[in-house]
């Protein structure tokens, strides 16, 4: 098979409260052309003034991926004619963009892995509009919402370092999982807070475009897509072409859009009504210092706990997760066991219902209590599941559930037939002399089981079991 | 660089201008001397110049975030040229128009 060479370029809306160049506040469920004003509208005279907010955000994003931020860095005009774009540019970012040279770190099966980061820019969202499917193909107009013209962007473009559609896949999770931590954007694709453009070829041949993937399965079929569709061209000795192609998500194909071929003329050049940016240190040791966390170190805390590189990924780039997570620790639970727990019934329980960990009554608290009643044999990890189910459920504490619901005398067969087990392998003798016709040795190894269990063994059940594995050779 | 009919042509294309052949020469001669013009200006010695794209002695020129004002819509689309249920309404631009 051929290897792909994968590069993303990803467009995020950042979550200021206004926009990049005027007041307007940002929402995105308002009603068309409320939140406009003549900065975002492009009406002559009109004048940007920069938001300090997007830049502190993207200094921010810059840090978390490890870019070296430029000293100086500057806007430029973008030159092209578009309707929603109402100045015929768009203000973003060209040979001096805010920073470069990052990477971020994804955890794939076979280990990390780098995926570089070309650069980090800021530009100006467009305006949106609405034509083709969403009002009559036929009627030949389109319509234009300026909400969104002018809210800031963030373009990050990666290194063309990704190899298949799962590594994709997971650089999009953890950018997502970075940019929530930070809390600079929802970064939610489906209603457009993240957009994913992506360039694929195959052993660094030509290479096609596919623009506006707007959900990760897009991204992973378009990938899977485009990489069989290449490998059959090249196999009939056919050329790939240069082009950008679009997802058609219901047909599940990538096509050709079939626009002429023109060079991009866009022709930049600095944006005369701003002024140049100057970035230092103390700027960004200021940003930095109210940073959180980062996932990528949340997830080299979690393996130090003894979690394998998985687990911890799926903790840490779960901001909510990683939080009751952390709680726990700070309670002093062992992590590996919390986690056991979190990624086995609670997340299988959640999941279940589509919840996240905040929108249930289970506590950190309530969670390393049942791992204590856990640890003292009250109940097995059997009845554990059961007992964790209605905790999700009730918020009510272990102790309450095994007492209201007699959990706590050990009916557990598996529990009982443990310390049953364990009795005979630590009396050898006694149990030869069992086997040989002791029968009266029965109440010694009741009495040993019983000890173990604390007194709580159902004795019904421990009779049975003891019988069963002493009767057995 | 050179100007040539061909760039005036194109530059008109990616404006979305359409010229008659008597205006793209006259266009054609205005942009030879404007170029000229600036082929002077750069005779100049700038060796120990830096390179600026201003002329303002101003950085890091901005606003906090704070939401403010917004026009009225009907204030907003007084100007449209045709408008539908609060949106702007213009013919449907094909992506693929020569
Ligand atoms: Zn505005």
């Amino acid at each position: 098979m051929l290897k792909p060479t994968i590069g993303l370029e990803v467009h995020v809306q950042l979550k200021t409260r206004s926009k990049m160049f005027c007041s307007c506040p940002v929402e995105f469920k308002a009603e068309p052309n409320t939140l406009v004003c003549p900065v975002c509208l492009g009406l002559p005279g009109s004048l940007p003034v920069l938001n300090r907010q997007a830049v502190e955000y993207t200094i921010a994003v810059a840090l978390a991926l490890h870019c070296e931020i430029q000293p100086f860095s500057q806007f430029h005009r973008k030159n092209y004619f578009y309707p929603d774009l109402p100045k015929g540019y768009q203000i973003s970012q060209y040979d001096l963009p805010f920073s470069r040279n990052g990477y971020l770190i994804i955890e794939t099966e076979e280990g990390e892995k780098r995926i570089g980061i070309q650069r980090v820019h800021m530009e100006e969202d467009t305006a949106k509009m609405i034509h083709g499917e969403s009002i009559s193909r036929t009627s030949g107009y389109s319509l234009i919402d300026f909400n969104r013209s002018g809210v800031p962007l963030l373009e990050i473009v990666s290194r063309p370092d990704i190899s298949s559609p799962q590594e994709a896949t997971l650089y999009l999770m953890e950018l997502r999982s970075i940019l929530r931590t930070l809390g600079v954007s929802t970064a939610n694709m489906e209603e457009g807070a993240l957009r994913c453009d992506v360039n694929i070829s195959l052993e660094r041949g030509t290479r096609t475009e596919i623009k506006n993937l707007n959900s990760f399965h897009s991204v992973r079929k378009a990938l899977e897509y485009e990489i069989k569709r290449q490998e059959e061209v090249l196999k009939e000795k056919g050329q790939v072409i240069q082009e950008t192609r679009h997802y058609d998500e219901r047909a599940g194909v990538t096509l050709s859009m079939r626009t002429k071929e023109e060079a991009e003329d866009y022709r930049y050049f600095p944006e005369p009504d701003l002024v140049p940016l100057k970035i230092d240190p103390p700027w960004i040791e200021e940003v930095r210092s109210r940073m959180p966390e980062l996932p990528e170190d949340k997830r080299k805390r979690y393996k130090e706990l003894g979690l394998f590189p998985q687990e911890a990924a799926t903790i840490a780039n779960n901001p909510e997760l990683a939080n009751f997570f952390d709680s726990c620790l700070s309670l002093g639970a062992p992590g590996k066991e919390v986690a056991n727990w979190l990624l086995s019934e609670v997340m299988k329980y959640l999941n279940a219902r589509n919840l996240s960990i905040i929108e249930v009554p289970l506590s950190p608290e309530g969670l390393v209590e049942f791992l204590t009643v856990l640890k003292e044999g009250t109940i097995s990890s059997k009845i554990g599941k059961m007992v964790i189910e209605e905790m999700l459920q009730t918020g009510d504490g272990a102790r309450e559930i095994i007492e209201r619901r007699g959990l706590a005398q050990i009916s557990d067969p598996v529990l009982i037939k443990k310390w049953a087990e364990e009795v005979i392998k630590e009396n050898p003798d006694q149990v030869s002399q069992y086997r040989q016709g002791k029968e009266q040795l029965f109440g010694f190894f009741v009495g040993k089981v019983m000890k173990l269990s604390g007194g709580k063994a159902n004795p019904e059940i421990l009779n049975r079991i003891l019988k069963e594995l002493l009767l057995r050779e | 660089m050179k100007i040539t009919l061909e760039i005036v042509k194109h530059i008109a294309h990616l404006a979305r201008l359409e010229f008659s052949e008597e205006e793209l020469k006259q266009f054609y001669q205005q942009m030879v001397e404007l170029l000229d013009h600036f082929a002077r200006i750069s005779e100049l010695d700038t060796e120990n110049v830096p390179p600026t794209s201003g002329i303002l002695p101003l950085y890091n020129v901005m606003r906090e975030d704070n939401p403010g004002p917004t026009l009225p819509r009907e204030e907003a689309l007084k100007n449209a040229p045709e408008e539908e249920s609060g949106f702007f309404k213009i013919p449907t631009i094909l992506e693929a128009e020569d």
